[in-house]
């Protein structure tokens, strides 16, 4: 295994890049946030649909979002823009916890343009400082790494999950951190999940978490062919949703489940594997766990989904032949040899945890090099 | 060489590694024990979609990775293609 390296922040948390963003708290501060990262070269704006007239569990959501975006340790600096101050200083003061640079600024009373003026200032102060931050060495087991397959087919279930598998029992066992979720597809294997946490409490609290979510979907009444599994997930081979959630199931190895998580809630019961409550739809699930802490994901897929987020490197891995090769641009581990036999699960292990030491390194993902940047918020009902 | 992998001995299905032809005689293999099974394919079959590799009764659910993925409505014969058409889901 080769040395890893990343940038320790000031709360000790480790992360693989050293992003400065421009955070909207809300959809009308996408543009000053916009105007910003155009005026100061290495900032990233994270423009988003959402942030007005929420409430209630909603709001709660939006918040630990928003702050643990800014939180996740491969941020070194964040500038916050919303419209008003009030629940523009909640994000900020939120980030600020963690003892990294934060700047907050409100449109209100002063327009965008001197909004953005300000904001530009602050953001070259803190990308001049960033850029200075130097790497150090770090091991695995300071890593949270997230795992999410998309655009399943029969080949995730067959060598692509079980891939991820080898790396996700190989990572929890050098003491570091996964977050796997995507509640409503685990049915037909929820029992599998159930039987792997680690009490009784757990066990419970995931079933009401998978209850209430699968109960939500239900009491649609809709039949939900061609969504949940998705249409790409047919014209993959697979039929049912037992059948994609049994392969989903394969990438989360073979470890005790020690936490259960809400939605883009950090892991709070040390290192080791946890559920987080999630959507199945990549960009939306992926914006939570990197708001949980995640600091670099595995994506296994079958047809190929092309998703990436902008603060947490994704990585693809792909056992589908055709894929491989229509796609390449996309994927960057193809275990399409386990299929032919033409190698084995150690190996395919092997293969993706030497590209994880690589992307922790620094040698961008496809999803980066191509500018994939999907940064979706998780709405849980209508705005006041 | 094999065209298609099955996870587990009771399944009723196979994962097609290459395309199978309608009528084509080809080899699976147990991914548990590395043994092999040969079944005469009724249907063409793409790359990723799944041949019957015994026969399942109308109503039987069907066995991949050794749990339920669903029911056969109208049962399929071994050598079946097995889809959408003839597999649903017992959940929703």
């Amino acid at each position: 295994m080769r040395q890893l390296y990343g940038y320790r922040r000031e709360n000790g948390k480790v992360g693989i890049r050293n992003h400065v963003i421009v955070l909207p708290v809300d959809d009308i501060s996408n543009a000053a946030c916009e105007a910003v990262a155009r005026n100061i070269q290495g900032v990233l704006a994270l423009p988003h649909s959402y942030g007005r007239l929420q409430y209630g569990k909603d709001l709660d959501l939006h918040f630990r979002t928003m702050i643990g975006t800014g939180a996740n340790p491969n941020v070194a600096a964040a500038i916050v823009i919303g419209i008003e101050p009030n629940w523009t200083n909640i994000v900020a003061e939120g980030i600020a916890k963690t003892g990294k640079p934060v700047a907050a600024f409100s449109i209100e009373r002063v327009g965008d343009l001197e909004t953005i003026r300000r904001a530009s200032l602050k953001a070259k102060e803190f990308v001049q400082w960033a850029s200075e931050l130097q790497r150090e060495p770090i091991e695995l087991k300071d890593l949270t790494v997230s795992i999410k397959c998309g655009e399943s087919d029969t080949t995730t279930g067959l060598a692509s999950c079980p891939t991820v598998a080898q790396a996700v029992d190989r990572l929890v066992d050098a003491g570091a951190t996964v977050i796997f979720g995507e509640t409503s597809e685990l049915t037909g294997g929820e029992h599998l999940i159930a039987d792997r946490c680690a009490t009784p409490e757990l066990r419970e609290k995931f079933m009401a978490l998978y209850n209430d979510y699968v109960g939500e979907i239900l009491s649609s009444g809709v039949d939900l062919l061609g969504s949940q599994p998705t249409q790409g997930n047919i014209i993959g081979g697979l039929s049912t949703i037992e059948e994609k959630a049994l392969g989903n199931i394969a990438k989360t190895g073979t470890k005790k489940i020690i936490g259960v998580l809400e939605s883009a809630e950090a892991p709070n019961n040390g290192p080791g594997l946890y559920f987080m409550d999630t959507s199945s739809a990549a960009a939306e699930c992926i914006t939570l766990m990197a708001a949980g802490g995640a600091v670099v994901h595995f994506f296994p897929t079958g047809q190929g989904n092309i998703i990436g987020n902008p603060i947490e490197p994704v990585i693809k891995v792909t056992a589908n032949p055709i894929t491989a090769s229509t796609m390449s641009e996309h994927i960057d581990v193809d275990v399409s040899g386990l299929l032919s036999r033409e190698i084995n699960l150690t190996q395919a292990g092997d293969l993706l945890m030497d590209y994880l030491c690589r992307v922790v390194n620094g040698r961008f993902t496809a999803a980066e090099a191509l500018g994939h940047r999907e940064f979706v918020m998780t709405k849980l009902y209508r705005s006041a | 060489m094999h065209k298609f992998l099955i996870h587990h001995k009771e399944d009723h299905v196979g994962v097609a590694t290459s395309d199978i032809a309608a009528g084509e005689t080809v080899i699976g293999v147990f991914m548990e024990d590395d043994s092999t099974i040969e079944v005469k394919a009724n249907a063409d079959i793409p790359l990723g979609h799944k041949i019957a590799i015994r026969d399942a009764a109308p109503k039987e659910k069907v066995l991949k990775y050794g749990l339920p993925i669903g029911h056969a409505p109208e049962g399929f014969r071994k050598g079946d293609y097995v889809h959408t058409h003839n597999l649903k889901t017992l959940r929703w």
